[in-house]
């Protein structure tokens, strides 16, 4: 393959959102397919120059001054179509066009920002807000937006002109919201480049390049919050720390055929050292101020689980963050994974009476905890249960799984 | 679902009843396990533990230092839970380890809001 062949994929990826981010912030939303439009332009212009001329010096600089140039071009055009056309007929908020089109690192940057505040918008469903950061912020295709969401390229397609059209009715702004609404918007951002994270982290795709490039996009995006000052907050270096720490087992979560692989039993020569000291870094920085977010909670949770070994400390503070955690929001996964640590605090008998109150009949993940804590006290009930969790599973690699436990 | 507040009557004032700072943790760590296990059940609304300091009102314009009343436990904090029925609120109630202390109490009342209609 030439070398510009195997460089634009790449360039893709890393340029296509700054361009994208700086042109629509320049246009306004109201031009945002523009915007899209020109930049994948200016990949196509490049994949033909310099497959006949050789690779520029300066491969992200020539396809600025491209897409500057295009820019441009199209806002001449438009003006002239604006004042000898349709003059009076809609106003113009567009900025003139004798304004310079600013492709330098620091409004790249801010653009970017701004631009994951204006997306994150609560006028727009969660999924939307994923899949427009995924095209947008992250540069990714429609065809992977649809693996990633096991989907249709028609239904991304059609998710992403609505949330489009939703943020232009709205009026939505490219900008960083004002300092008193700064935290409220946040949460929307966060909560946003969670679900991106867990998107990758927990789907059941089986692509595993593409659901590891979601939880590294996720952490991209939230290091670049903390970049900024106005958005350098305790809560954000908490989830950042929290994907650190999670990230850190990625190798370690998944065998050869793609089935997950408990805690208990991974290999923990393959976790990441370099990831959990990086998440002990900015759990650090999380701890600056009094504000204790959820992601606070996660992180010291997933920052105990980095610790190998057991030790009465550390299932103790780990039932003890899960109780805050639950007081704070209910979700099922914490209250199975509270379960699990009062097992470890409190013994199994315990934890059984505690999980059977639980509730969950439909969730596989009720009946693994189940299986598992009646394992050794009552293999009768534990393989019901096991035989359920079984029924319940989806696909082949966690049937096998779980159909190891019922040998034993 | 209804929603009932379980108040927790204890003697905040007595000066040989109060619990030192390792008790403390110790009672904290119990309270936070029946809580967290009230939470996993998703029928935890919320809760507020009190500061000692308070006043107490009377008709014509009395007002003492609280938060006393009558007897010498006073109100330490609250928690709303979920239960379909009393029972079953008494039944979450019953675990909650102040009881373990003598003279402490729990209150469980249906909330009736008079604010909402």
């Amino acid at each position: 393959m030439s070398e510009h062949a195997t460089i634009i994929p790449h360039l893709f990826r890393t340029e296509y959102r700054k361009i994208v981010s700086v042109l629509c912030r320049h246009f306004g939303f109201r031009e945002l397919e523009i915007a899209e439009d020109i930049a994948s332009e200016t990949f196509l212009v490049a994949m033909q120059a310099w497959g006949l001329e050789g690779l520029p010096p300066n491969p992200a600089g020539w396809l600025y001054t491209t897409a500057k140039n295009k820019a441009k071009n199209y806002l001449q055009r438009e003006s002239v179509f604006q004042d000898k056309i349709s003059k009076g007929l809609q106003n113009n908020d567009r900025q003139d066009i004798g304004e310079e089109i600013d492709l330098s690192l620091q409004n790249i940057n801010d653009s970017q920002l701004q631009m994951m505040f204006a997306i994150c918008h609560p006028a727009i469903s969660r999924e939307a807000q994923i899949g427009l950061s995924l095209r947008i912020l992250c540069g990714f295709g429609i065809e992977e937006i649809a693996t990633a969401f096991m989907t249709t390229r028609e239904v991304i397609n059609k998710r992403l002109f609505r949330a489009k059209d939703k943020l232009r009715e709205e009026q939505v702004q490219i900008e960083l919201p004002p300092a008193a609404e700064i935290d409220a918007r946040l949460e929307q951002v966060l909560t946003t480049i969670y679900l991106l994270f867990n998107e990758g982290y927990y789907s059941v795709s089986q692509n595993h390049t593409l659901k590891k490039e979601l939880c590294l996009e996720a952490m991209r995006l939230c290091t670049m919050l903390i970049e900024n000052p106005e958005t350098n907050k305790p809560q954000v270096n908490a989830l950042l720390a929290l994907m650190c720490f999670h990230a850190s087992r990625f190798d370690a979560r998944t065998n050869a055929d793609g089935a997950i692989i408990l805690y208990d039993e991974q290999d923990s020569s393959l976790w990441n050292t370099d990831l959990i000291s990086k998440g002990g870094y900015f759990l650090n920085m999380a701890a600056q101020g009094n504000k204790l977010s959820r992601y606070h909670l996660e992180a010291g949770i997933a920052a105990w689980h980095t610790q190998q070994y057991d030790s009465p400390e550390k299932w103790e503070a780990i039932l003890h963050l899960y109780n805050q955690l639950l007081q704070r929001e209910y979700s099922p996964v914490a209250a199975l994974n509270r379960t699990y640590a009062v097992a470890k605090v409190k013994g199994k008998q315990a934890a059984i009476a505690e999980a059977e109150k639980l509730n969950l009949p439909e969730n596989r993940f009720y009946h693994s905890l189940l299986g598992e804590l009646y394992g050794g006290l009552d293999d009768e009930k534990a393989n019901v249960h096991w035989q359920t969790a079984l029924s319940l599973t989806k696909t082949d690699a966690d049937k096998e799984a779980i159909r190891r436990k019922l040998k034993k | 679902m209804e929603e009932y507040i379980v108040i927790m009557r204890l003697d905040l004032l007595t000066q040989e009843a109060q619990p030192s700072p390792e008790q403390m943790e110790g009672y904290m760590k119990q309270y936070h396990d029946w809580v967290g296990g009230i939470a996993a059940q998703n029928k935890f609304s919320g809760g507020k533990g009190l500061a000692v300091e308070g006043k107490v009102l009377k008709p014509n314009d009395v007002i003492t230092d609280g938060p006393f009343v009558e007897i010498k436990e006073s109100v330490a904090g609250f928690i709303i839970i979920k239960a379909a029925s009393l029972e079953e609120a008494v039944e979450m109630a019953q675990s909650c380890p102040i009881l373990k202390g003598e003279g402490n109490s729990v209150e469980v009342r249906k909330i009736i809001s008079v604010h909402e209609s």
